[in-house]
């Protein structure tokens, strides 16, 4: 017999849950229901512990109440017991007692096994397998289909859905001029305005015309444009096809015998490259006209003299270095809503995340795309 | 009746804009019963729902969950009443950015102090009274729509709750995964003595497993009793509900 039989102990710690240790039996009575667990998970095991026992009995003879957090917790405190070298049994109760440990106790659940993780260098390599098989091998195969069906659609207009091109018109081009308009204005005003100061000092207030006329047509334009465009619409596009996808609309499509390609993202196309170029002269205009009230109002250049030298720095160049800047963001743009609009996995929240992507990855592919073509277009 | 009533509802009257819900609803439920309301479309069994769950605030009338009377009750109130009832939705309405096992754990986890090794400990078992320990790491996405239902069914009593609403639980479900859906929850509601208000149109289902019927009809109950005489009533709406059943009965 262990010579800690002797020691007693009584604690009340709470009005619907009491607890007492004798004769190397923990007594629990009242209720063993979840708010009353922490005591069998921290201050019980440590006091069986302190007592120095070899082995003890849970005794829920005056236990008038359990839940499963009861019945887990008592196994719970078995198994913790156990592995500081005092075996614990479970002893009496009530019938009813009886059946919630039967129906709770955790040893006639089958076991199973949590599923081994892959290390870094497994997880690393996966991860660049997917980039190239699904995004990039991905990418070009959409680029593809959308390229096909495109140009396809172009001798077969009777099967396109009447109006569908002018609705993603306005959507994606009439109804971002006014952004692009407001915020290219304000650029031009504030290129002219910094470079301002450092052309008077050298005395060359009038090249501020060049300055402007040169950054916002071959440069900042088509850019504030294409990021604006892919803030706005890529964004949309990407949620509008993940949704679609999300809420089967895209199977109801295919099952129905429409491409959704076909169907969904050539009008988004054929409306991004018609507006785009508009929306691009929009945004030279505007900043040009910003770079204009600047120059007035810092360097006394008046309208006469700014529209003058504009004539002598604008060159067809710049037009056709706009025009096919135009075409290629606005390919990547829908490209890239698409591509992720397709991708979608998972519900609502998949939908926000691929959205995000898209815009994050467009304005990216729009920044690559401006260094490249502004090299061959140096 | 002299069993304890869980709800009560009296006189229960809703309106959007204009437009009147529910005018007169009176009903009670049971301790340790199965209530199934039901009723047409558009004859208030949501309204009714959301108005239990205190997702809408009682206006007219009088409602008590749990001996609480919810048309009176303070935020603190609510929240200690939300951790004596567990909700099973439509749609499961589980946490698509969480895996199975983090759903049902997510109201121990907020609820309760417990290490988080027994808080898996419990989230395993009840996982196991609905036979689904094998999707503990997956994502709800990755379900099927019967193990979907379980997964909701198993967060619903993770707080062993003495009130389980369902709102139509076998909806979307084939007719083989709906009667082991309604067998679980009969089980459940054996083994934890718990009771159950459920929102359903599946009349097989009902059959299955309805204590007590409450029939909505344009926003007054049309009838309250049991399911015996739920089938034999005289009401043209009920007959008419019921009536299905006759007609499968032809195929015999």
């Amino acid at each position: 017999m262990d010579n800690s039989n002797s020691k007693e102990r009584y604690i009340a710690p709470e009005k619907d849950f009491i607890y007492r240790f004798q004769n190397n039996t923990l007594y629990l009575s009242k209720s063993l229901l979840l708010p009353q667990t922490i005591w069998l998970t921290k201050k019980i095991p440590r006091e069986i512990r302190s007592f120095k026992v070899k082995s003890v009995i849970l005794n829920l003879d005056e236990l008038q109440d359990i839940d499963s957090a009861g019945v887990m917790a008592l196994y719970h405190l078995k198994d913790k017991l156990k592995k500081a070298g005092i075996s614990a049994r479970i002893e009496g109760g009530s019938q009813s007692i009886l059946e919630k440990i039967e129906l709770f106790s955790p040893g006639h659940l089958p076991v199973y096994e949590i599923p081994i993780k892959a290390g870094f260098l497994e997880r690393t390599g996966d991860a660049v397998s997917r980039f190239f098989t699904d995004f990039v091998f991905g990418f070009i195969t959409l680029a593809a289909d959308v390229f096909y069906w495109s140009v396809a659609d172009l001798f077969r207009s009777r099967s396109r859905r009447a109006g569908e091109v002018s609705n993603q018109a306005v959507l994606i081009g009439v109804n971002a001029s006014l952004i692009v308009i407001f915020m290219s204005f304000v650029i031009g005003l504030v290129i002219a305005l910094q470079s301002s100061g450092q052309l008077r000092n050298f005395g060359a207030n009038i090249y501020i015309v060049d300055l402007t006329v040169i950054s916002m047509m071959s440069q900042m334009g088509p850019l504030i444009t294409a990021i604006l465009v892919a803030g706005r619409s890529g964004s949309s596009i990407a949620a509008e096809i993940a949704t679609m996808k999300v809420t089967a609309e895209l199977n109801a499509l295919k099952t129905m015998g429409l491409n959704p390609i076909r169907f969904v993202v050539v009008p988004k196309l054929y409306a991004c490259l018609l507006t785009m170029p508009f929306l691009i002269i929009l945004a030279n205009v505007f900043g040009i006209l910003g770079g204009g009230v600047a120059a007035y109002i810092y360097l006394d250049i008046t309208p006469e003299i700014f529209f003058n030298r504009m004539g002598t720095v604008m060159q067809n160049k710049d037009l056709i270095t706009a025009f096919v800047k135009s075409q290629v963001y606005a390919s990547l743009i829908v490209l890239t809503g698409s591509f992720f609009g397709f991708r979608v996995l998972r519900g609502a929240e998949g939908v926000g995340k691929v959205t995000t992507t898209a815009v994050v990855v467009a304005i990216s592919l729009v920044i690559l795309a401006d260094s490249i073509l502004g090299l061959l277009f140096y | 009746m002299d069993k304890e009533r869980v709800i009560d509802v009296n006189g229960l009257g809703a309106s959007f804009d204009d437009t009147v819900v529910l005018s007169d609803v009176n009903f009670s439920a049971y301790k340790g019963d199965i209530t199934v309301v039901l009723g047409a479309s558009g004859s208030g069994k949501s309204t009714v729902l959301n108005h239990l769950l205190g997702l809408i605030p009682v206006e007219k009338g009088f409602i008590s969950v749990l001996g609480k009377d919810i048309s009176n009750i303070t935020e603190a109130e609510q929240l200690n009443l939300y951790l004596q009832m567990g909700v099973f939705y439509q749609s499961g309405a589980l946490l698509n950015s969480m895996t199975v096992g983090e759903n049902i754990a997510l109201p121990l986890k907020q609820h309760s102090n417990l290490p988080d090794s027994l808080i898996e400990e419990i989230v395993y078992m009840k996982l196991g009274l609905v036979n689904l320990q094998h999707a503990f790491h997956l994502f709800p996405s990755q379900l099927s729509g019967g193990m979907l239902k379980r997964a909701a069914l198993a967060r619903a009593i993770v707080m062993d709750p003495p009130l389980l609403f369902c709102d139509e639980p076998g909806a979307g479900l084939d007719p083989i995964s709906l009667a082991s859906l309604d067998e679980l929850i009969i089980n459940l509601q054996k083994q934890l003595g718990i009771s159950v208000l459920m929102v359903t149109h599946e009349v097989t289902s009902i059959m299955r497993i309805a204590d007590r019927i409450v029939y909505l009809e344009n926003g007054v109950v049309a009838f309250e009793g049991s399911l015996k005489k739920a089938l034999e009533s005289d009401i043209d709406s009920v007959k008419h509900f019921f009536s299905v059943i006759n007609e499968a009965d032809r195929f015999k």
